[in-house]
């Protein structure tokens, strides 16, 4: 019995959720006083990999195979399933992030195995019975859900765990692995990755604009904020749905559920809907010019004024403190 | 062209959220259910595609009788026919194992979800039916185009997009643009109620989990108000209490 992470990685490199995950991973491995095995797949660096010992991992399965140097969710699952088989590995863990949630569930049916999606702390593991607390509902509520299968899949909701270093010894070993012929069939004809933009669920910082800004043309300011913060740039439903911002930032229950640290919310009166969105943040600051918003009543930090007068003087601030430090 | 919408009966998206039974059981009482509205995004970008006579569009939910409405209220957009599974959605597997059973009896060229349903958010069935039916899946997809018998498809990823290109048939989960959801006509009111609704029992199958409890997340304190002049004192407070920058 053992634990298997998978570490998902970004043009070569992991990324903070897959430390996040590793780091969760080997918690698992403590409470069954068993082996954390990693497994990547595609190009990553030797360093890199060797650098997960730093999270734990004793030992990284690392499948380089040029057929599987870009994601395709149905032979990743394969490779995955194929390396917990002959690894004897009962818990499955990985990010929720988008990639995650095409590989998750082909991984579970694969194994036979239960999936708790969007985990959001440790299992607990108490007379014979494995549980895990997930998000539910968008946001507005989160739900224990027992495992009762042999085999468990975790998927990980990012920024709900920390990184924690606890350094091992970690071999890398070459894992040959070639995934089904009928698992190729999708062809990747583009990836655009816009490498200086933060990816919004994996955000420490956001920054989010509503209908209060009036218009398009308004974010500027709300960008200049983002970039100072190195925050990521989201926004309200009706300022995506009207076109203003693309529906890849848009927060709410329809869109994207974020759990960063800092949440910073401009123009935005806080609907039932988007609050459920961002209700996981660990702080929220709303700056809004109605103080009867109700996003005030959720929030830990307000200021009440008219963005177009608040934001650049918060950018002043920020500048100021920045220029202290 | 043949494509088939699994649809799922979720509380409307307004609805305060509450438990009974020492927190154990959802509480329905005075929810309002809606078309999960992912799967709306779904079942419009099917008849977008189906469009003048091109193929048709059939819905599948798998629930007990109460949620015909909801059913009812895809056939009146503009689904073809419809299918309930007749049985309580126990987990995505369940559902999942549902569908893909019903589909290798009704072949489909498309097999649609939305990216996830608003109420256990799991993202999961979309996956699992490919897998059942070793098919490609994609779980989240931002934009759908078929050409021949191939479809090209927009998936999102962090800080990015991936464009594909797959042989059909494949089941994908939609996402926001993809479609404008559809408002149902009088015509297409009317019409829903003598469509085809065909009501099938299911199959059975193991089930690998079980909610056990919820919770609400634990309220915040009260928020601490600073004048539209102290944006320094803010970010002091950020820093010096909140530490978050």
């Amino acid at each position: 019995m053992s634990v298997l992470i998978y570490t998902e990685n970004a043009d070569g490199k992991f990324k903070k959720s897959t430390f996040e995950a590793v780091s969760y991973a080997r918690a698992i491995a403590d409470q069954n006083n068993t082996n954390l095995v990693a497994i990547s797949i595609g190009e990553v660096s030797k360093d890199e990999l060797t650098a997960l010992g730093k999270y734990g991992a004793e030992k990284v399965l690392n499948v380089s195979n040029a057929k599987l140097k870009n994601f395709i969710n149905q032979a990743y699952a394969s490779v995955i399933a194929e390396a917990a088989k002959k690894q004897g590995a009962d818990v499955i863990v990985l990010s929720n992030s988008f990639s995650g949630r095409g590989l998750a569930p082909r991984i579970a049916v694969k194994l036979e195995a239960g999936l708790a999606d969007g985990a959001v702390s440790l299992p607990e593991q108490s007379n014979g019975k494995f549980t895990v607390k997930k998000t539910a509902f968008s946001g507005k509520a989160f739900a224990v859900v027992e495992l009762t299968s042999a085999n468990k899949v975790i998927s990980l909701t990012p920024n709900s765990y920390k990184v924690v270093e606890k350094s091992v010894t970690s071999a890398v070993e070459d894992f040959a692995a070639e995934g089904n012929a009928s698992d190729f069939k999708a062809l990747i004809k583009e990836i655009v990755r816009s490498t200086d933009k933060v990816s919004l669920p994996d955000a420490d910082i956001v920054v989010s604009g509503g209908r209060g800004l009036k218009g398009p043309e308004n974010w500027g300011m709300v960008e200049e904020l983002a970039e100072l913060l190195g925050a990521a740039l989201a926004c309200s439903k009706p300022v995506s749905d009207s076109g203003w911002r693309p529906h890849s930032e848009h927060v709410g229950q329809t869109g994207i559920a974020v759990s960063p640290n800092l949440y910073i919310a401009i123009g935005i009166s806080g609907a039932i809907q988007h609050l459920a969105g961002v209700s996981s943040s660990k702080v929220i600051v709303v700056i809004n010019k109605d103080p009867e918003a109700p996003f005030f009543k959720v929030a830990d930090y307000g200021i009440v004024g008219d963005a177009f007068e608040v934001v650049p003087k918060l950018i002043a601030a920020i500048k100021e403190y920045k220029a202290s430090v | 062209m043949k494509i088939l919408v699994c649809i799922s009966n979720v509380p409307d998206t307004t609805t305060k959220i509450t438990f009974t039974d020492n927190n154990t059981q959802f509480n329905n009482n005075g929810v309002q259910f809606i078309l999960n509205p992912y799967d709306e995004i779904a079942l419009a970008r099917a008849i977008e595609l189906t469009d003048g006579g091109n193929g048709t569009v059939t819905v599948i939910n798998v629930g007990e009788a109460t949620t015909e409405p909801t059913i009812r209220k895809a056939l009146a957009i503009g689904a073809t026919d419809a299918v309930r599974v007749n049985a309580k959605p126990h987990d995505a597997w369940y559902v999942a194992y549902q569908v893909a059973e019903y589909v290798k009896a009704n072949p489909f060229d498309l097999i649609l979800t939305g990216r996830e349903s608003i109420d256990y958010n799991g993202s999961k069935v979309s996956g699992m039916i490919g897998e059942l039916l070793d098919l490609p899946s994609v779980s989240i997809i931002k934009k759908l185009d078929i050409e021949g018998d191939k479809v090209t498809v927009e998936r999102e990823i962090e800080g990015g997009k991936e464009v594909l290109t797959i042989p059909l048939p494949i089941v994908a989960g939609t996402a926001e643009g993809v479609a404008e959801p559809k408002i149902p006509n009088m015509r297409g009111i009317v019409s829903a109620r003598t469509k085809p609704l065909n009501i099938i029992e299911p199959v059975e199958v193991k089930t690998f989990s079980e909610i056990i409890s919820y919770e609400t997340p634990a309220p915040r304190g009260h928020v601490k108000l600073v004048s539209a002049d102290e944006t320094a004192k803010l970010v002091d407070l950020l820093h010096e209490e909140a530490r978050v920058i």
